[in-house]
């Protein structure tokens, strides 16, 4: 491992010893705060005990709809824009735009007009997901080199195939870019949808716990929770990273 | 009229016409019409106590926006310029950034009680990300023949980080300050929709508690006009920065 | 130099379906404009050029900077439309969609970096539905011409910039196409390598008998491939000279030796220079405002 690694290392182990040794001496008082040691067995009661299991395939479910609505609407989307130059030039202020209004703005609409439980929940976190996706597409699409284009036309390729086997491939990178973030959001949307007002689900249950002052519970769940984003995250960086090998980046 | 504006203006056309039909057939008790909305909106927007709430959030932004512009950017300043600061610390931007920042805000609240200082500190640990990742690269990308034509002109260290390097780096610090102002409205509001007793965020909560469709969209309304404006007034900025 | 040349069986059976017409490819008063937005006169690209191809000839286009020599051969592969004028290959008129026989090399690297050597030369014979076997050989072969056997498995990402233009080469070449456009293929590579490419460029036009054209900035490379060379104007190109060198057909880059090797390229130069210098002129005439 390279020096900044293990200085990353040191960093977050010292970090996790640092809190430990904070709650059990009491300079964070229990109340607030259960020390990383706690948090690790409490999680692992709970996901023994069941108590939580329906909740986590809840939250699942709905984020795995979520990835598959913002990433492959999102594609399907970009790829419609990118082929309609007039109207992708028009919509292109919201794009960019987009992401500066605060999206969740628009969850309570979703509930007056869906009711709450995962179809609210799912729009919102493809809302939320959607645009980060379609923007990368258009990107991807934008920046394949005029060359191949250019080397499609001269095999005779045609529109669908030029897509599958040269635009779509040379826009890998980004594509894979996009995804990334639409994941990351999809997650959020949907934990963050559900913390505020749902029917069930992991970040229901985190409210809850926070609103009954069960520590236990609550920092259990935020350390599957952690985990889980993270874990996520690294695995989709590690498979960008690969792809980038391969390009030579 | 360039054909562009031509053509916004006719999508927003459409997009009214969709609401105005998508209203009357939803009937009132799901959406409103936009005429609804906008009169609501004109009522809300002149009654005072609304003001009080759009005071809170702003109270609230005002703080925020300061610990995330003084923290951001010093941080990102401090990492960027040290290449093995930003070796350590970029691969954890990453994973930092997707984790909903949400399932920090029972640890907030725990940690600074029900008060405003909760919601400020929600909605800047939302922005200090995209301030302090925008403000790394802006300075790792300052091209090194900029360094080293500094030093044939024989510039000191404070004249080429004044004259050369901030410059060089501004449009991507400016931009970084963009995605976090609207960043930090998102935590701001988010944290209002969970747990506060004031602020934009909260009369959409209790709006829809009450199942209020026409509060609901008039303020959703009136947020997205005020993003919008704030981000447009942002992105001249940077474009003024970009060229001048 | 040698005086016999031993034909490969692809080249003698190209010679062999050769029509007794020897006008392989041919442009008649090619014009291509260009209208832009907001501009009420059209941009004059190229034109009016006439020019024509023999069946298995190598030709060089040179002219300056923007002079249309890469409008002329996209309108010659199909890649553009002609606004006036008429393009035909093999008797066939083409406007703006690419014929039956044409391959074409870039400038820039137009190799799919998602895709191994093998996999990228294949790619072509792949999308025409050829079989496994029958694409296999040709890929072999085409590696063992342009010398990537040993880089078959290998990314483009880890080859050199010369070698990736071989692996656009190889991808051409094996869907044995009958008229070879290159788009200053070399451009991108350092001088040394760019001479011994141009000599696999010679190999390659007398192992396959294809006709090729050539566009270069390189007079030099102009004068010591070809057996003819086209001068362009400085935009709207038109043919200020075609000119014949008389080279033998076993050339390689020790012709750069012959004396007549050096009146050529001052030739070349004579014509180019004003033209050069007008180009120029052109380039800034837009940035002032």
């Amino acid at each position: 491992m390279s020096l900044a690694g293990w200085i990353r290392l040191i960093i977050i182990a010292g970090s996790v010893l640092a809190l430990e040794v904070a709650c059990r001496t009491g300079a964070v008082p229990v109340l607030t705060m259960i020390p990383p040691s706690e948090m690790a067995s409490s999680l692992w009661k709970l996901l023994i005990s069941g108590r939580v299991n329906g909740d986590i395939v809840f939250s699942l479910t709905n984020v795995i709809s979520t990835i598959l609505l913002s990433v492959l609407g999102g594609f399907v989307i970009g790829a419609a824009l990118h082929a309609v130059p007039r109207l992708r030039h028009a919509l292109d202020p919201l794009l960019s735009a987009y992401y500066a209004v605060p999206i969740f703005v628009f969850y309570p609409l979703l509930i007056v007009m869906m009711g709450i439980g995962p179809p609210s929940l799912i729009t919102m976190g493809a809302m939320f997901g959607v645009v980060a996706m379609i923007i990368n597409t258009l990107i991807g699409l934008d920046r394949v080199p005029a060359a191949m284009m250019k080397t499609s036309a001269v095999m005779q390729l045609g529109p669908l195939r030029s897509l599958l086997f040269v635009r779509i491939p040379a826009a890998s990178l980004h594509l894979v870019a996009g995804a990334k973030l639409a994941i990351a959001y999809s997650i959020i949307g949907i934990v963050a949808g559900e913390f505020i007002l749902a029917t069930a689900g992991v970040g229901k249950r985190i409210a809850f716990a926070y609103n009954d002052f069960d520590n236990q519970m609550m920092y259990g769940l935020l350390l599957l929770l952690l985990t889980f984003t993270i874990t996520v995250n690294l695995a989709l960086s590690h498979l960008e990273n690969r792809l980038r090998k391969r390009w030579g980046q | 009229m360039n054909s562009r504006r031509f053509d916004m203006l006719l999508l927003a056309a459409a997009f009214l016409l969709f609401w105005a039909i998508a209203a009357r057939l939803a009937g009132p008790d799901a959406l409103s019409t936009p005429v609804a909305t906008l009169t609501r909106a004109v009522s809300l927007l002149t009654a005072i106590s609304f003001w009080d709430d759009v005071a809170a959030t702003g109270h609230t932004m005002l703080w925020a926006c300061l610990i995330v512009l003084a923290g951001g950017l010093t941080a990102g300043l401090l990492v960027g310029s040290s290449r093995l600061a930003t070796q350590v610390v970029e691969p954890m931007l990453g994973p930092l950034y997707s984790i909903p920042k949400i399932t920090l805000y029972p640890v907030i609240l725990l940690i600074f009680g029900l008060t405003p200082s909760a919601t400020i500190s929600f909605a800047a640990i939302h922005g200090i990300f995209p301030v302090m990742i925008f403000t790394i690269n802006g300075i790792r990308q300052v091209p090194p023949i900029y360094e080293r034509s500094a030093r044939v002109m024989k510039l000191n260290r404070f004249q080429m980080i004044r004259s050369i390097l901030i410059p060089a780096a501004l449009p991507e610090i400016v931009a970084g300050l963009r995605v976090g102002f609207s960043t930090t409205l998102l935590g701001a509001i988010i944290a209002e929709l969970f747990a506060s007793t004031a602020g934009m965020g909260f009369l959409l909560i209790r709006a829809t508690e009450a199942h209020d469709v026409i509060d609901i969209m008039a303020i959703t309304a009136i947020l997205f006009a005020f993003a919008i404006t704030a981000n447009s007034l942002l992105m001249r900025l940077e474009r003024h920065v970009r060229h001048g | 130099m040698s005086d016999t040349v031993e034909l490969s069986t692809s080249k003698a059976a190209a010679i062999a379906s050769r029509p007794e017409d020897t006008t392989h490819a041919k442009l008649e008063q090619v014009v291509r404009d260009f209208t832009r937005p907001g501009e009420s006169e059209p941009f004059r690209a190229l034109g009016p050029v006439d020019l024509e191809l023999s069946h298995g000839e190598f030709i060089s286009i040179v002219g300056p900077s923007g002079c249309g020599k890469s409008t002329l051969l996209n309108v010659l592969a199909g890649l553009t439309k002609l606004t006036t004028g008429s393009v035909t290959f093999e008797g066939k008129s083409i406007d703006g969609n690419v014929p039956d026989g044409v391959g074409v090399v870039f400038q820039e690297d137009a190799s799919f970096p998602w895709l191994n050597v093998w996999d990228n030369v294949a790619f072509g014979l792949r999308r025409a539905g050829m079989a496994g076997d029958e694409t296999a050989s040709r890929v072999e072969e085409a590696l063992d011409f342009t010398g990537l056997r040993d880089f078959a498995r290998a990314y483009p990402s880890q080859l050199s910039g010369g070698m990736r233009q071989r692996v656009c080469i190889a991808r051409t070449m094996v869907l044995r196409p009958r008229l070879i456009l290159l788009d200053e293929p070399f451009g991108a590579l350092d001088q040394q390598t760019r001479l011994l490419m141009g000599e696999e460029l010679l190999r390659l036009w007398r192992e396959t008998g294809a006709t090729v054209l050539l566009i270069t900035h390189s007079l030099d490379e102009a004068a010591m491939l070809s057996q003819r060379i086209g001068v362009m104007s400085a935009r709207p190109g038109r043919f200020l000279e075609i000119l014949q060198t008389g080279w033998p057909d076993d050339r390689d880059s020790t012709i750069v030796e012959n004396a007549k090797f050096g009146e050529l390229t001052s030739h070349l130069w004579s014509l180019l220079r004003q033209e050069t210098m007008a180009a120029m002129k052109q380039s800034t005439d837009g940035a002032r405002s």
